[in-house]
């Protein structure tokens, strides 16, 4: 019973705290702060698939591009209102997810990191593509504007952005929970483990894996629209190769498999590069990639990993998968007759 | 009927209902039949027309030297490979059409020779797996926690911990499956199956790796299992005395074609058995 009331009870305690901060942190801080809970939705969907499903993306950014780019097309253009625009982002997002998955998740591994990079490449550029820049604003790319505290709340537009941003991360993550902790979560780490084994136990893995990826595609997709709208501006160049690969990072760093971790991660990539930037103006590069190292060394499970080790034992589901591997079982030795 | 602990699924009342119809119109049907199978890998034939039946409820031993081809029908009848010809027919459905992640569905569980369990996951889990198939909760109902869920869940786990009785596994339900004894790993793989409600088992050399008292366990075992949960179970084991010891019927497979078939003394003393093995005596352990 208390090991499952007290992920509960941190989970409620980690949400007053985020709470409290709306009235206690400065305006761009609280955009640090959205932008954390916008990227760590980004990773949990990462998370769904590379971590439970067991299919590594490195494209992910592509999608975060797309949810963003509907987002502020759906506002500038259309004049819909910002929170209308995270179910559309969430459909286009887990449409292009399903359909790129489909064929993408017939390649294994290595194959499939590669096809999805190849997705980061291409989706910027075809941001810019010319038959398009009505919508887009091509090179140039869209200003939207930031929403205000709606019913006359006495919140300022920053303050109003994080409590939004950070509702619509609880609902998110709640669901999450309920769904990688069940029958479907289990299933996908069964496929991860071992595939064949996953269908003799009746799972289809090429629908499941196909599913989780729309899954996936989503969660970031509606990130992205909600990472667009505290930004109020998207343009190709936000969305390079290098965010699909910052998402991983966060991933990594934040430690597979877990929730907590996606928090975790997006907190490491939102403040990494400032605090890199404050310690060296010259080669911010360099002191990031050097923490990264370190911190991979001292957590190679990630800052989740890392808790674990210094709480104590959790829930078994939310354990990374083992390195170990149990001794080879002894030949069957035949009796002979 | 016999009816355990772990309550029998309504579609399987159904389905012994309807077997014991087959029967009473004078018509033994059997649960699991493979016709003329034929399997080759480019140009060597692994299985040149094999046939052979099993009965519902019946322990079936196959058996043969290295090379013999009983992998090989053991994987075709899995779903691993497809056949070239013949067909393999359970239960009204012929497999070699259908996808893997069907015969779950159709009440086939089964194991694996080097024992596949989910590694990063507890003994618990790896059970509640075997469950999947008898569960129709998608994606968005367990995003919700709908009503289904927790009916679903509820079970599920209900199966398992009986099933955690039977196997002895209580000890290890909440560890993770990884770090385990191969013979306790053996049986969490048997718990996975058994809760996925089959009607037909097959068990890839379950001897393998277990010393002397374990196997004259997992003899013992295996008959129970067959008895309480009203099983068959289709058996490749290098194991002799295993499967002379459980099995009511032992198929011989020697160079891809059957060379006997019957009771154990039967087999036992069927001639060309004894030389199939006396003649590879020398390789005993290359599986």
């Amino acid at each position: 019973m208390r090991a499952e009331r007290n992920p509960l009870l941190i989970g409620l305690a980690v949400v007053v705290v985020a709470v409290a901060l709306a009235f206690l942190l400065s305006n761009y801080h609280l955009f640090q702060l959205t932008m954390v809970v916008a990227y760590a939705i980004a990773i949990l969907g990462l998370d769904m698939l590379t971590g439970y499903t067991g299919q590594i993306s490195l494209g992910h950014g592509a999608f975060y591009a797309v949810g963003a780019y509907v987002a502020a097309i759906l506002m500038a253009n259309f004049n819909v209102p910002y929170w209308a625009t995270l179910p559309v982002s969430a459909v286009v997002c887990a449409g292009f997810g399903f359909a790129f998955g489909f064929p993408a998740l017939r390649l294994g591994g290595l194959y499939l990191a590669l096809a999805t990079f190849a997705l980061a490449i291409a989706v910027p550029q075809l941001l810019k593509y010319k038959l398009l820049e009505d919508w887009t604003g091509g090179v140039q790319g869209i200003v939207i504007s930031k929403p205000d505290a709606p019913f006359g709340l006495p919140l300022n537009q920053d303050q109003w952005l994080y409590l939004f941003t950070l509702a619509v991360g609880v609902v998110l993550f709640v669901l999450a929970r309920n769904l990688l902790g069940g029958r479907i979560g289990r299933a996908m780490r069964a496929v991860r483990d071992h595939g064949v084994a996953a269908e003799a136990m009746g799972i289809d893995i090429a629908l499941l894996k196909t599913r989780s990826f729309a899954l996936s595609a989503m969660y970031t997709g509606i990130a992205g629209a909600l990472g667009a709208i505290a930004v109020q501006f998207v343009a190709p160049d936000s969305f390079a190769v290098f965010l699909s690969i910052t998402l991983f990072v966060g991933l990594v760093v934040g430690g597979i498999t877990s929730l907590s971790g996606a928090v975790f991660g997006a907190i490491f990539i939102v403040f990494l590069p400032n605090f890199a930037d404050q310690i060296s103006k010259a080669a911010p590069g360099a002191i990031y990639g050097v923490i990264l190292i370190a911190f991979l060394y001292l957590a190679p499970k990630g800052f989740a990993g890392l808790l674990r080790r210094l709480v104590g034992p959790r829930a078994p589901h939310l354990a990374a998968p083992a390195s170990s591997t149990p001794a080879a079982p002894p030949r069957p030795a035949r009796a002979k007759n | 009927m016999r009816n355990g602990s772990v309550s029998l699924p309504a579609e399987k009342r159904d389905w012994e209902q309807g077997a014991r119809d087959a029967r009473t119109a004078g018509e033994v049907v059997p649960l699991l039949r493979v016709e003329d199978l034929v399997v080759r890998f480019g140009g060597v034939t692994a299985l040149n027309g094999v046939s052979f039946a099993v009965a519902e409820r019946q322990i079936c031993g196959l058996i043969g030297p290295n090379g013999s081809g009983k992998t090989t029908l053991f994987n075709c009848i899995s779903g691993i490979y497809r056949p070239h010809a013949g067909e393999i027919v359970f239960a009204g459905h012929n497999l070699a059409r259908l996808p893997r992640a069907r015969l779950a569905g159709l009440g086939i569980g089964r194991t694996f020779q080097n024992v596949a369990l989910f590694d990063s996951m507890s003994v618990r889990e790896n059970i509640l797996v075997g469950a999947h198939h008898l569960g129709r909760s998608g994606f968005i109902a367990n995003a919700l926690r709908l009503p289904v869920v927790a009916r679903e869940a509820r079970a599920a786990e209900a199966a398992m911990a009986d099933l955690l009785d039977l196997l002895d596994l209580g000890a290890v339900a909440d560890r993770v499956v990884a770090g385990l004894p191969f013979g306790t790993r053996k049986r969490v793989e048997l718990a996975r199956a058994l809760i996925g409600r089959p009607k037909l088992l097959l068990l890839d050399e379950p001897a393998g790796g277990l010393n002397h008292d374990e196997v004259a366990n997992l003899a013992d075992l295996l008959g129970m299992l067959q008895n309480r949960f009203a099983l068959a179970i289709l058996l490749v084991e290098h194991h002799m005395n295993l499967v002379m010891r459980v099995s009511a019927k032992v198929v011989a497979l020697e160079l891809g074609a059957k060379i006997a078939d019957g009771t154990p003394d039967e087999v036992r003393n069927e001639k060309r058995v004894i030389r199939a093995y006396l003649g590879e005596a020398s390789d005993a352990g290359a599986a």
